[in-house]
This record gives structure tokens, C-alpha cells and sequence, in this order.
């Protein structure tokens, strides 16, 4: 009852998305009918939620006449899995997607009341047609409540692989960042409908877009930890096209997020700004189209479907094509705005906007290639890390070798010289810190040494922007720290995501280029070295889990005869699905990893019974998570800052008055 | 425990490409077939080098790339026989030819182009700044009262 009771609240959802459209586009006028539109927007995230909320009560109490509880999940599965397999498949997913997108729509009803009137209540207009097409798409083509006929006793239970905590929270975060997106999107077409893209405009359109970026980042970050420590070789990004699904309209959205606050501050570049704001979410449907159409294999392609692939490549043209072909109607009568010299803040950030656009054309190209060459009948090759690596890696360094002088020039016209010069000591510390690399790490490699030059000049730079910002050693230390009180947080926040990248290419760079690994067939009490750290296999013993069964290795990993921690990696069976998965253990010290996993088990030559042990030492890998995190808290302190808080232009209007 | 080892035995897994029983003696030559494994695609897995993989065809594929490269041959030698095999899906890289220039170039060209379209917006709007006689005096007035 409860699961038909779910399947109507979407359909309802479905209808008060319709009538969202309606009210909202009447209302641009009519504050009546727009607050109507807004109940819509209300109503239909409701529905969502109790449609959600029945979902999971399926999964909860494994009602297996529900035939996507009885594909993905299992009695035996510990309740956190149940509650997370709601949605680690597709149909589930589709109501996370649609859920998200009807948030985002009352979150512009409830915190939008800035916002013009006529503005608000299109880009409501917008949002309940994006939601009536991926609710369409949810009622009629991928009902999550479906019942079956026939119950099994037992559910076909998730796979393993997909049982962990950080999966749990990544899919959750990735759509946060994915449909926040459609916010911005809506925003734009409702500003190209209005024919009004102002500085007014770009003010709302950053904090939207960073809120969605940051959940982006942290979505992704997590997506890749989990790849880093549950397919257990230790890789953490692969340049897989599902990875590069969620890569695009991040790029995309970094690169909005600059260009919107030159549209804000400076009037520049207002076609520009719209046509990212379509761009991101299209990328983001994109995404959600490779990842559920099976058009291109993947590690974590998931519900395989080619109808519901064509489908939703059909939501992706109707929508993005509406918005595009809008764009290139009303655009040419968009005034271009400010003036800017060559050197000068405007002119950084459009560079740092064509380095963004480069990369993500090359993500897009290397994801898409070989199904064009499908298409066309060229034999088709793989696109894989070595292209990524020779076309991706060097545009964006060339981008993040400019990018501390942007925040040192000024809007309008910037002064060179000035910023070089008070950038010369991050320079100095950067180019020291490679040398000291080339020659102090072994073995010597000038590309990597190099790299982690980069690092460093990104995060002096970023620290050099602070310093200079509050005049750190040229006026009395009273005046700094006055100073250091009265800086807005956007800047605190941008220098943070800056130094953030810096700190992710420092660990990329380093675990890359000089990571260690070992495979031995281990006997209990035998022990191997392995960067200077001895690993001794004390004993290998069986353990009973809630859902599978293991082999669970005990390790002893000393430094310098001293005992720094005990590794316990395991290889479990699943019986529901009959899979077998490998449980990493990871030693952390300091920033970098010890990180031991469980082979097979195999007799050594004398016939004794032995275990197939792989270690890995990861230096400064932490810093590849760290990184992305320190730019998401970046984005969520900029948001923080008082000029972008929503709501307060009009509180302060209201004191004033 | 016996169901446990049942299970595990009858799943005969093959360990990754480190895996001892499959190296080679001389360093130099195991460094160059792990570079190789890397650019490799385990064409019946989803989307994995034969570096990681531990399907079986992975495994075939690392014992001739090796076979191979004890035998003398060079890195172009092996990938143009793996090629010949299994066409150009199998490798990563995708050959610098024919419709594949497309890919390559099509980045640097947004690069180009981007950087060509900025110029000419610089240069089409580069009007003397300096203000007129009246701006100048607007803004005297306007210092003078901060000042004050």
C-alpha cells in the first residue's frame, strides 16, 4: 500500500510540476498567480519526498514484491545499505535526481525573495518544466515502486562493491552538485525570456552556482576515495567516462562561477556568463545520459538500458536545445559591457575561462570520441589516461600557472609588474621547493619535480593574496590583524579554493610519480619491506560478517623495529550475489598511506599454505582528498560571505527603513 | 569455513599485473611491460587496463606483451602486433592519424580560438582611457570632498 501510495505522490508531483509551469509563467505579472507557482514548487518537492520516503521504506523492510527492492537489495544487508540502496540503481536514483531538482525549485520560492518578480517567478516557470520532464521521464519510464506478480523469498542484493559509506553519501552529494545546476539554467533562460541580464542577475546567479560546484566537488572527491580504497589497486581517478560525466560540468561550473563575477561586478561578459549557465546543466544531463544509457562501458555504469538512454537523450535536446536556440536568438542584442585593458583582472579570468572551456573540451572529446567514430564507421579507438594525460594535463597547467596573478590585478587595468613583483616570493619558494624535489627524491623525475612546483606556487600564491590583502608586514601588526577581521569571506574563500588546487596537484603529482607497490605470496610470520616500511602476515583467520563471509589477514606494519599499526585487510564473499570483494587496509602516516590488500590464497613452493599480499605505499596521497575538500570549503565560505547571503539586501532594506 | 574455501577456489581469481608468478627476471624489461600494461585495454572488462584487471583475457594479453618483450621486441613492435589482434580498441592511446587528428587538435583549437576571440576584443576596444576635461574635473571635485 505504502509503495502505490509512493508511485501516486510522483504522479502528483508530476501534475503540480505542469502546474508550476502554468501559474509561475502566468505569474511573471500577477503576484496571485506566482504565488501560486510557488505552492507548485512547494508542493511538488513534497510529493517527491513522501515518494521517496515510501521507497526507502521498502528497502527497510525488504518488501521484495517491489521489483527494484528485489533486484538491488537483501534481508541480510545491514540497515545502512538498505536505507543507501534506495538509491544505488537507477530507478532510485531517478527520484534522488527529481527530488534534488524540485528542492532546488523551493529553494528559489523560499530564498528568492530578492529576486524581481517577474524574474522569479520565470525561472520558477523553468524549473517546474525541467521537473516535468525528468518526473515525466520518472512516472512513465522508470517507476521505482513497480510491483512484481510473482515475489522472490529474497532479494538479488546490491552489489558489494557499492556497500560502503562513502558511496552511501556520494550519490546524494554528486546530484546535489548535478541538478543545483538546473537553478543557474533556469535562471538564465528565464533572464533570456525577460531579455534582462544586468549585474542584478550575475548576483544571483553566483550563489547558486556555487553551492552546486561545492557539493560537485565534494561529490566527486568522495566518488574517488571510494574508487581509491574499494577496487583496491589503489588508482583514484581513471578517466573513466562516468567520472568524466561528473568532470565536465564541474569545469563548466568553475568556470562560471569566475565569469558570473565579472558579469556582477563589472557588467562584462554577460553572453558569455549565460551561455556557461546553459552549458553546466547540459554537461550535467549529459552525465546523467552516459551514465544510464550503457552507451559507453564503464567501471560504474549502472541499469544498462538503451530506451530509457534515448529518452533521456531526448530530455537533453529538448531542454538544453530550447535554451541554446533561446540563447541564440536574444544574445547578439546582449550589449558586451565593460571596458578592460589586456592586463587586468577581466582580462585574467576570460583567459582562466578558455583554459576551463579547452579542458573540458577535451574531457568531452576523449569521452565521446569513440562513439562519433561509431557513428561514422572509423574504427574506433579507445580514449583512455595517455590521451588525457598529453592533452588535458598541460592546458591546465597552463591555466594554474597564471592563476595567482589573477587575484593580484586590479578590475579595468591591472598593473603587471606590481603583481609580479609581489608575487615574487611565491615564485622563489615554488621553484626551490622543485629543485629541492629534482634532487632530494628518488628516483629523479624533473616532470613530477615540476609538478610539485606547481603545487607550491599555487598555495604561496594564494597565501602571498592574503598577506597582501591585509598589508602583512608593511603596516603595524595592530593594523593586520584589524585588517585580517575585515576581510569579506569571499576572498577568504577564494584564496582557500586556490590554495586547495595547489594542495590536490602537490599530492596528484607526488603519488603519481613515486608511489610504491609489492605483491608476494606471504606464510604467516614472513614479512617484506616496502618503502621503509616492514609488513609482517602474523595470521590469516575467518571471519563471519552480516552479509558474507571473509579471510582476514593480520598484518604488523613496523618502522624502524617500532610497531606503527596493525593492517587488516580482508577478501569477503557475498553469497546473495555470489561476488567476492577485497577490503583494503590503510595505514595513515602523516600525509602519506600504507595501503595493504588480501589476494587469493596460494601454496608457496614447499607446498605450505600461503596468501597473495599486495602493498602499496601512497606518499602524500591524503592530499589528493584534502585538496578538493579545502576548494569545496572554499565555495561554502564564499557563500557564507554577507554580500552574497541571501536575503539580506532586503533585511537591510527594512532596517533602513 | 569449508563453504568459504569452496567459494574462493571456485572463483580462481588471477591476481593483477604484480602478481610474482608472472614477472619477469630482468627489472628493466618488467618496468617496460608495466608502462605497456598501463596503455592497454582488458577488452572484456569495463573500461580497465590489462594492468589492473585480473580477467583471464588480461592475463593473456600481459603474458604475450611480456613473451614479447623478453624476446627483444620494441614497445611500437608489440602494440602494432596487439593492433594487428584486436584493432585499435585495444589501445588507450589513440593513434596521432586520420580522423583522430580531430580529437588531438580540437582542445588547443578552443585554446586558439578562445585566445584569438579575446585579442580582438582587446583591440577593438582599445579607445584612449584617459578622461575628457570635464571627467577630469568631476573628479577633482569628487577627491576633494572625500578628502574633506
Amino acid at each position: 500500500m505504502i509503495a502505490e501510495l509512493g508511485a501516486f505522490c510522483l504522479i502528483l508531483a508530476f501534475v503540480l510540476s505542469i502546474a508550476q509551469i502554468a501559474l509561475s509563467g502566468a505569474g511573471a505579472n500577477r503576484p496571485v498567480l506566482a504565488g501560486a507557482g510557488e505552492g507548485a514548487a512547494f508542493g511538488a518537492m513534497a510529493m517527491v519526498g513522501l515518494a521517496f520516503a515510501a521507497l526507502i521504506h521498502a528497502f527497510v523492510t525488504s518488501d521484495f514484491s517491489v521489483s527494484n527492492v528485489a533486484a538491488n537489495s537483501h534481508t541480510a544487508k545491514p540497515l545502512l545499505y538498505r536505507v543507501a540502496g534506495a538509491w544505488g540503481n537507477h530507478e532510485g536514483s531517478m527520484v534522488l535526481w527529481c527530488l534534488a531538482l524540485t528542492a532546488f525549485g523551493s529553494a528559489i520560492a523560499a530564498f528568492g525573495r530578492d529576486l524581481p518578480r517577474d524574474l522569479k517567478a520565470r525561472t520558477l516557470a523553468v524549473q517546474g518544466a525541467l521537473g516535468v520532464l525528468f518526473l515525466g521521464y520518472t512516472v512513465f519510464a522508470s517507476n521505482p515502486l513497480e510491483r512484481i506478480i510473482a515475489p522472490p523469498v529474497e532479494g538479488a542484493s546490491l552489489n558489494p562493491l557499492l556497500q560502503d559509506p562513502a558511496l552511501a553519501i556520494h550519490p546524494p552529494m554528486l546530484y546535489l552538485g548535478y541538478v543545483g545546476f538546473s537553478v543557474v539554467f533556469s535562471l538564465a533562460v528565464a533572464a533570456l525570456i525577460g531579455g534582462r541580464i544586468d549585474a542584478a542577475w550575475a548576483r544571483w546567479v553566483r550563489p547558486w552556482t556555487l553551492a552546486a560546484w561545492s557539493f560537485l566537488t565534494v561529490g566527486i572527491t568522495l566518488g574517488s576515495f571510494w574508487a581509491y580504497y574499494e577496487l583496491g589497486w589503489g588508482g583514484w581517478w581513471f578517466w573513466d567516462p562516468v567520472e568524466n560525466a561528473s568532470f565536465m560540468p564541474w569545469l563548466m561550473g568553475a568556470a562560471l562561477l569566475h565569469s558570473a563575477v565579472v558579469t556582477e561586478k563589472r557588467g562584462a561578459l554577460p553572453g558569455w556568463t549565460l551561455f556557461l549557465a546553459l552549458a553546466a546543466f547540459t554537461f550535467s544531463m549529459l552525465g546523467a545520459f552516459l551514465v544510464r544509457s550503457g552507451v559507453l562501458t564503464s567501471v560504474h555504469a549502472f541499469a544498462v538500458d538503451p530506451t530509457r538512454g534515448l529518452l533521456l537523450l531526448g530530455i537533453l535536446g529538448l531542454a538544453s536545445g530550447a535554451g541554446f536556440a533561446l540563447f541564440a536568438w536574444r544574445a547578439p542584442s546582449l550589449t558586451p559591457g565593460g571596458l578592460f585593458a589586456p592586463v587586468s583582472r577581466e582580462s585574467a579570468i576570460v583567459v582562466n575561462n578558455i583554459v576551463l572551456t579547452a579542458a573540458a573540451t577535451a574531457v568531452l572529446f576523449g569521452t565521446l570520441w569513440p562513439l562519433i567514430c561509431e557513428a561514422l564507421d572509423l574504427p574506433t579507438p579507445s580514449v583512455g589516461p595517455p590521451f588525457f594525460n598529453l592533452v588535458f594535463n598541460p592546458i591546465m597547467a597552463l591555466g594554474l600557472l597564471i592563476l595567482p596573478f589573477g587575484p593580484m590585478l586590479a578590475w579595468k587595468r591591472g598593473d603587471a609588474l606590481g603583481a609580479a613583483q609581489r608575487l615574487w616570493i611565491a615564485a622563489l619558494i615554488a621553484v626551490g621547493a622543485g629543485f629541492l624535489a629534482l634532487m632530494l627524491v628518488s628516483p629523479r623525475k624533473a616532470l613530477a619535480s615540476a609538478g610539485l612546483a606547481l603545487g607550491f606556487w599555487l598555495i604561496a600564491g594564494a597565501v602571498v593574496e592574503i598577506t597582501d590583502r591585509v598589508r602583512a608586514f608593511r603596516v603595524p601588526m595592530a593594523e593586520t590583524l584589524r585588517r585580517l577581521g575585515g576581510l569579506p569571506r569571499g576572498a577568504w574563500g577564494s584564496s582557500l579554493a586556490h590554495a586547495g588546487v595547489g594542495v590536490f596537484i602537490l599530492g596528484a603529482c607526488f603519488e603519481t610519480s613515486w608511489k610504491l607497490e609489492l605483491a608476494e605470496i606471504m606464510a604467516p610470520g614472513r614479512s617484506v619491506t616496502l618503502g621503509g616500511y616492514e609488513l609482517t602476515l602474523d595470521k590469516v583467520g575467518v571471519v563471519d560478517g552480516p552479509n558474507y563471509l571473509a579471510e582476514r589477514a593480520t598484518l604488523t606494519v613496523r618502522k624502524g623495529g617500532r610497531t606503527v599499526c596493525e593492517a587488516l585487510p580482508e577478501r569477503r564473499f557475498y553469497p546473495a550475489g555470489g561476488q567476492t570483494t577485497q577490503e583494503v587496509a590503510i595505514c595513515y602516516r602523516g600525509l602519506d598511506q600504507v595501503y595493504v590488500t588480501l589476494g587469493e590464497r596460494r601454496a608457496l613452493p614447499n607446498g605450505d599454505p600461503g596468501w597473495l599480499v599486495r602493498g602499496y605505499f601512497n606518499p602524500w596521497v591524503q592530499l589528493i582528498f584534502i585538496g578538493p575538500m579545502l576548494m569545496a570549503l572554499g565555495g561554502a565560505i564564499s557563500l557564507s560571505d554577507r554580500r552574497l547571503r541571501l536575503g539580506v539586501g532586503r533585511r537591510s532594506k527594512e532596517a533602513a527603513a | 569455513m569449508k563453504r568459504l574455501l569452496i567459494a574462493l577456489a571456485a572463483l580462481a581469481c588471477i591476481a593483477a599485473a604484480s602478481d610474482p608468478s608472472e614477472r619477469l627476471a630482468d627489472p628493466a624489461q618488467e618496468a617496460r611491460a608495466r608502462a605497456l600494461f598501463k596503455e592497454v585495454r582488458c577488452l572484456i572488462c569495463q573500461n580497465e587496463a590489462i594492468d589492473d584487471s585480473t580477467a583471464d583475457f588480461a592475463k593473456d594479453v600481459r603474458l604475450v606483451i611480456r613473451e614479447q618483450i623478453a624476446a627483444g621486441r620494441s614497445d611500437v613492435q608489440v602494440k602494432d602486433f596487439l593492433t594487428d589482434r584486436y584493432g585499435e580498441y585495444v589501445l588507450f592511446r589513440p593513434s596521432l592519424s586520420g580522423a583522430n587528428l580531430a580529437l588531438w587538435t580540437a582542445p588547443f583549437l578552443v585554446l586558439l580560438i578562445g585566445g584569438v576571440l579575446l585579442m580582438m576584443r582587446l583591440r577593438n576596444r582599445a579607445t584612449p582611457e584617459a578622461l575628457s576635461p570635464e571627467e577630469e574635473a568631476a573628479l577633482a571635485r569628487l577627491t576633494r570632498t572625500d578628502d574633506a
